[in-house]
């Protein structure tokens, strides 16, 4: 092994890759959600036109692998550690008080990391499979990508399924903002205040808005 | 005071454990908990009931022998406490007060409430030490060191390993210890001659112990006796980081 796949091996590193997956994954939630929210406030056209940029734009589509990429290892390496600290206390406590020293989501994000990993399968298959091998038909030149949305939150239970998603990424957040900083190192008395202030904000106002749009268009299409 | 205690009897190593309920009556609030289980014993050992096996030895709070998962809570339900600095005035009458051992692969239960923590001094073998010369005693203030780094590298060497961190991290992770042994010696100038050594073989030894990862949850730090602050973890990462980018040694 070289001393390169030896440190991402290593408990440390394994951390590490989460941070910077984690963190990538969080800064793509902040693009896409801006494009989301053309649903509301945008044009059929705007949204359908975003959506062809977005699939067929090289430099768009190279960050897209890079992308893809973190979520499967971000899954991966989610699990596999999940499973391997289940592992480093074979026999449990008989009475536990865990709520006295540590915040429910620190404590719950493989639970948390699941539920979002089962979302993003059928969220990726309702609109991203669709958009790119899906028949849709087109709209003024544009695959009408904007029409499957409608179509989709049409349906009160699904939309309830991605708020209880959102509500899950919330969490997830939560805790995984600020300990990604923690994981890399980054730990001041002047700006760990800051992480944890706009950590809390991030983890509110993301899953919120995401949440949102289903809601507003299952009101207002129904 | 009367109180129910449940207690973790195992004989050893290979067999099972379970938990056994005793009657205690005549505990003083004034008691510490070490001295009630002493009480305890006493009475096991007039019944002809084998006593109860715990670790301990300074009782001053200094030594970290003493141990105890008291009622779901590592050192009981006092914040910056060691079981011995434990007073049963933090209980009340009729309480039933269930006492396990710590719990982490890395920490074998050897009898009743005693585990081996053995894996820690293994990791304090690979390297927290100073093998160099550092040469006799300076004079005072020959080697300056900033108050504040200082205060730093005492506050992580106030770590007296009794593994509570271990006992409460839901991971059964160790890095709130090995970080503070690398700390204590990253921050100061006797300590940087094996610094980048030092905390590559350190988190080598840890991960192969099978402690858990850290997941960042705090609960070390909360539970610690001596409170060391998870800003020491995060001097971890970056020094481990950074000695893996950096150092020589392949
Ligand atoms: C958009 C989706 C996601 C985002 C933005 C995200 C973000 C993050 C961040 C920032 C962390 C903190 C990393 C650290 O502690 O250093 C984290 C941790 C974690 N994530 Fe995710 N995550 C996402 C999806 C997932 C998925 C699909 C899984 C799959 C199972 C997952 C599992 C985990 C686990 C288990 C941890 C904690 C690892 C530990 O114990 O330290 N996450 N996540
Ligand atoms: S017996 Fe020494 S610290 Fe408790």
């Amino acid at each position: 092994m070289s001393w390169f796949t030896e440190t991402l091996q290593s408990s440390l590193g394994k951390k590490l890759l989460m941070a910077l997956t984690g963190l990538f994954l969080i800064i793509f939630l902040i693009t896409h959600l801006a494009g989301n929210l053309q649903l509301l406030y945008g044009t059929k056209d705007d949204f359908n036109q975003y959506a062809k940029f977005m699939t067929t734009f090289p430099p768009i589509k190279a960050v897209s692998y890079l992308l893809y990429a973190s979520i499967l290892g971000h899954a991966v390496y989610g699990l596999m550690l999940t499973l391997k600290n289940r592992q480093a206390r074979p026999v449990q406590y008989a009475y536990n008080q865990p709520t006295a020293n540590s915040t429910w989501s620190s404590r719950n994000m493989g639970i948390l990391g699941t539920m979002i990993l089962i979302f993003l399968v059928i969220h990726m298959k309702s609109f991203w499979y669709e958009m790119h091998w899906g028949a849709i038909p087109e709209v003024n030149g544009f695959k009408d990508l904007h029409g499957v949305t409608v179509e989709a939150f049409k349906s009160p239970l699904y939309v309830l399924f991605y708020v209880l998603a959102m509500a899950a990424l919330a969490f997830h957040l939560m805790h995984g903002f600020q300990s990604a900083f923690q994981s890399l190192g980054w730990n001041h008395p002047k700006y760990t205040p800051l992480i944890q202030a706009l950590g809390t904000g991030i983890s509110l106002l993301i899953p919120a808005l995401f949440a949102l749009i289903p809601v507003v268009m299952l009101l207002t299409n129904s | 005071m009367n109180l129910t205690l449940k207690v973790w009897r195992q004989k050893n190593n290979q067999e099972y454990g379970r938990l056994e309920t005793y009657k205690i009556g005549d505990i003083s609030p004034d008691m510490s908990f070490l001295e009630m289980l002493d009480v305890l014993n006493e009475d096991l050992t007039r019944k002809s009931i084998e006593p109860i096996a715990f670790d301990h030895d300074c009782r001053e709070g200094v030594c970290g022998m003493c141990s105890l998962y008291i009622n779901g809570r590592a050192h009981g339900p006092k914040f910056g406490t060691t079981t011995c600095q434990l007073h049963m005035r933090s209980f009340k009458d009729g309480d039933t007060i269930v006492i396990e051992p710590w719990r982490a692969r890395a920490f074998p239960v050897l009898r009743d409430l005693v585990v081996d923590r053995g894996a820690f001094d293994r990791i304090m073998q690979k390297g927290g030490f100073v093998s160099v010369d550092t040469g006799s005693a300076p004079d005072a203030n020959i080697i300056p060191i900033p108050k504040p780094v200082a205060e730093k590298a005492m506050d992580a060497a106030a770590c007296i390993g009794c593994g509570a961190c271990v006992a409460a991290c839901k991971n059964a992770s160790a890095m709130l210890f090995v970080s503070a042994k690398v700390s204590q010696l990253a921050l100061l100038p006797q300590g940087q001659v094996e610094r980048q050594t030092r905390v590559e073989k350190m988190v080598a030894q840890m991960d192969k112990e099978g402690f858990g990862n850290c997941s960042n949850t705090g609960a070390c730090s909360a539970e610690c006796p001596k409170e060391i602050s998870v800003e020491n973890i995060a001097r971890m990462n970056r020094e481990y980081f950074s000695a893996r980018l950096t150092g020589t040694e392949i």
